[in-house]
């Protein structure tokens, strides 16, 4: 007897309920665009500048005393958060503390770091200081631009990867599914005001990987089976497609949330928030390769005569020999 | 059918036990890097008992490439430098002078007398008496002039001269400043190089980043307080003739000198000739030593050009003091008692004994052609680095068996062939990385156990493809053949987009992101091998030994 995500031969109508999934899909993009610009991100020092500091100590964090002790420094802003993890010990206290850029200076000063760590350590005897990081505002301004062009440039480049091996209109699909799943990661950033640096953006690129992995073998079993049932409704090819792959697309997802699940419970505070962003993306991006990314496709229609195969660029490597 | 030809088979099994071979040392880390640390200093300084026993702890005839951690794994420093490239232009137009001043003195009949007058620091400004002699001055400065030596400035000259009424104008053409700054940045990455090898910790890595700009990142230094200690301070090291001392600190030095602040004596500031006798560059040793009464000091000894330099301004100017100058700050001027010929010298100021190490550990570096800033930096403690890789390393292994397990309640023995495929798969990333000497930082295990969780991807397609062709039942060889025949597109196609995405993180991430790129690249090139290769010939030679009449996937 096997484990089965999902039962043998499904006939699920996934475009029943198309105008609300693709309505809801859409708002929820609004929503996150809404949320960027009245919340915003909650940017780490790899793009504001400034400086992070990990502190730990034997004995309870108090976030209050900790910021009293601060204030004398004047370092204008300072965000205090405690961070609690299932891999400490009870004896284990750790808090992060971000200091803003301060004015007229490349990167924070060691004289600076020195008093902040004196003060702290006038509160807590027991306190050291496992990590610091300092990113100057030049760093900072230029991170965002590599940020924003890699995700850019990887977009493109898998725009024009599809449309080298299918058709234009299913490049689009895949795209506006990407744009979609992109979107709405950092919606929930914004929401949930998890801090957002350089790694969160590597985990972006993941899930456009991912997101179009799952988008590319629906595509894959669409483009054979327009092949093979030639009369049939390209909605009912869709559906065909959609249901024949589905269990393999769960199966997939699954697995790999469960790694992910593994890493996010066991793996520390310090990656935390990079590896929620990738489970968050593959659930995002496996509800979009079936519900965003072939509504495109229908909507956007596509070139029923597959009976020349070597023309408009569509190559297959189904025939590579292993 | 299912046809594997024999020399397929020995080459993918080949392949597999090689790179498999080199994920061992990773497996007994610490012995073997205890075994690297040892043959590398029996290379370097000779044979002890405890050595030979770190270096026999390992068999030679095995590969011993290990996985780098990473900063945030291990513990250690991290910074990102700017190398201030003006300061050298300065440098350039006070070495010119010289030069200038004596072309033009030899011919003061036509350009009347002559002085350097204040211009930006980046520009020679020489004032001339005569301005009728302007265009002969300039044809003579012009002469002075050198092709630029670089690739891209061919058929250029390294300096420019204009004229300003009587003033000519001398600063360098666009392609030397470009010229310079490269050799500038390539010296500095060899002096901070040469500074954090003297300090001696493990594995360094310093590398030029853009244009102007040097990551350094060393494991196992305490702070990064304490590498830009070690690399911040430029270390030029000068003599200077003493023009006068004085304890105004506005005090104008006139043209061609400097005013140089003491080192230990508060307030007091030496006026000092902008040209240096001697400097740094000239020095072939300095050690950490005493004075003769006693106090900690730094001997050097000249090379034969400073030697000589050194011996002719002492013996010309006995009597006179001369002043020694450390980034533009004056460790002591004492007064030439008598000639030095030999070409080494003692310093004495008010040094502790550290101090004077560390001093002399910079002056036999060298001294850095221009001033750093510091951009970005990071400390990492050991315990910290420690606990991430205690952390990676459970959720690595739960999330392992967990995958494990599913597979093999979800397909049964072909389950099974893929759990051996992507154990094997994982031991294949890690020889790998050891391969190509890539370093592993945190975002680089959620690479690996991403990777974990989507190799199995390459898997159920074939899996699931072999089960809808089993409906249309044409037995089960044909229908695993057509399995892999019609999943190999979509697998193809699922996996180039992924690695396009990881091959422009690479491009255009940096440190930790990097990391990750480079698992998830390998990751997917392993994992692909394993699922049309491993899998497939295991499944291959199951199936010629049982001959099964009905598979259940």
């Amino acid at each position: 007897m096997r484990m089965k995500l999902v039962p043998d031969n499904t006939n699920f109508d996934f475009f029943k309920f198309m105008p609300i999934t693709f309505g809801a899909s859409m708002l929820a993009m609004v929503v996150s665009v809404v949320l960027f610009f009245a919340v915003g991100l909650n940017f780490g020092i790899d793009f504001l500048g400034g400086t992070t500091i990990r502190t730990e100590s034997p004995n309870a964090v108090d976030v209050g005393e900790y910021r009293q002790a601060l204030a004398p420094l004047d370092l204008g802003d300072v965000a205090i958060t405690q961070v609690f993890d299932t891999s400490f010990d009870s004896s284990q206290h750790v808090a992060q503390i971000r200091i803003q850029q301060q004015e007229g200076h490349e990167a924070i000063t060691p004289e600076t770091i020195k008093s902040l760590e004196a003060a702290l350590q006038t509160v807590d005897p027991d306190v050291t200081f496992p990590s610091v990081e300092s990113v100057g505002p030049k760093v900072s301004g230029e991170l965002v631009w590599t940020a924003v062009e890699a995700v850019a440039a990887s977009i493109l480049a898998v725009l024009f990867y599809i449309w080298l091996r299918f058709e234009w209109q299913f490049s689009v699909g895949a795209v506006v599914a990407l744009i979609h799943d992109v979107t709405l990661t950092i919606g929930i950033f914004c929401l949930l005001q998890i801090r957002f640096d350089l790694t969160i953006i590597a985990a972006l690129l993941t899930i456009v990987g991912y997101s179009l992995n799952d988008t590319v073998v629906v595509f894959d079993r669409v483009r054979e089976n327009l092949r093979r049932y030639k009369k049939m409704d390209l909605k009912e090819v869709l559906n065909v497609s959609i249901n024949e792959t589905l269990s393999r697309t769960m199966m997939t997802s699954f697995t790999t949330l469960l790694a992910l699940f593994g890493l996010y419970i066991l793996g520390g505070d310090v990656i935390r928030g990079f590896v929620f962003a990738m489970i968050w993306g593959i659930v995002v991006g496996t509800y979009s390769s079936v519900f965003v990314a072939s509504p495109v496709l229908l909507r956007l229609g596509v070139k029923r005569d597959w009976s020349k195969p070597s023309q408009g660029g569509g190559t297959q490597f189904s025939n590579v020999d292993a | 059918m299912l046809h594997f030809p024999f020399w397929k088979r020995l080459l993918i099994w080949g392949v597999t036990i090689v790179i498999l071979l080199m994920a061992v040392p990773n497996v007994f880390y610490g012995r073997v890097e205890r075994h690297n640390d040892a043959v590398k200093t029996i290379e370097s300084s000779g044979e002890t008992p405890e050595l030979a026993a770190d270096a026999a702890g390992w068999p030679s005839w095995l590969p011993s490439g290990l996985v780098n951690l990473g900063l945030d794994l291990r513990g250690g420093a991290y910074l990102l430098a700017d190398v201030q490239v003006a300061d050298v232009y300065a440098d350039r137009m006070n070495g010119l002078w010289p030069g200038v001043r004596d072309v033009l003195r030899a011919e003061r009949d036509t350009v009347g007398a002559i002085r350097r007058v204040d211009g930006p620091p980046d520009e020679l400004h020489v004032k001339i008496a005569n301005p009728d002699g302007m265009a002969r001055a300039m044809e003579l400065v012009r002469g002075l002039s050198r092709p630029t030596v670089s690739l891209t400035g061919v058929g250029s000259n390294d300096i420019e001269v204009s004229g300003q009424g009587d003033t000519i104008i001398v600063k360098l053409s666009e392609a030397e400043k470009r010229a310079t700054d490269d050799r500038t940045v390539q010296q500095s990455v060899e002096i901070v190089r040469r500074r954090v090898d003297e300090v001696g910790t493990r594995e360094p890595s310093i590398q030029k980043q853009g244009e102007t700009r040097i990551v350094i990142q060393v494991p196992g230094i305490g702070s990064a307080d304490e590498l830009k200690n070690l690399i911040g301070t430029t270390a030029k090291l000068t003599f200077h003739p003493v023009v006068s001392r004085t304890s105004e600190a506005g005090a104008d030095p006139g043209p061609g000198n400097l005013l140089l602040p003491s080192m230990d004596e508060n307030g007091v500031h030496y006026i000092v000739d902008q040209s240096p006798v001697v400097s740094g560059d000239e020095l072939n040793d300095a050690q950490p030593s005493f004075d003769q009464n006693g106090r900690p000091a730094v001997s050097f000894r000249f090379n034969p050009t400073g030697a000589r330099k050194f011996g002719d301004y002492t013996r010309d100017n006995i009597g006179s003091p001369f002043a020694i100058v450390l980034d533009n700050e004056v460790i002591s001027a004492p007064v030439i008692q008598d000639h030095i010929p030999g070409g080494s010298g003692i310093i004495t100021g008010n040094f502790t004994i550290e101090a004077s190490n560390n001093l002399a550990v910079l002056l036999r570096a060298g001294a850095l052609p221009a001033e750093m800033t510091f951009l970005q930096e990071r400390t990492i403690g050991p315990e910290l680095g420690q606990d991430s890789i205690e952390a990676g390393r459970i959720a690595t292994l739960v999330a392992f068996a967990a995958v494990l397990a599913y597979m093999f309640l979800s397909y049964g023995l072909f389950g099974l062939f893929a759990n051996i495929a992507l154990i094997i798969n994982v031991g294949l990333i890690f020889g790998l990385l050891s391969l190509i000497g890539a370093t592993l930082t945190l975002p680089g295990i959620a690479g690996i156990v991403l990777t974990i969780g989507m190799a199995v991807d390459a898997n159920v397609l074939v899996f699931e493809r072999i089960r809808e062709e089993l409906k249309t039942a044409r037995g089960p060889s044909r229908a695993i053949e057509l399995g892999y025949e019609k999943a190999m597109s979509a697998i193809i196609d699922a996996n180039l987009t992924t690695f396009i995405t990881a091959v422009i993180l690479f491009a255009l991430g940096s440190g930790p992101v990097r990391g990750f790129s480079v698992t998830l690249a390998l990751g997917i090139l392993t994992s692909v091998f394993t699922a049309i290769y491993v899998t497939r010939l295991i499944i291959v030679m199951w199936f010629e030994r049982r001959r099964p009449k009905t598979i259940e996937v």
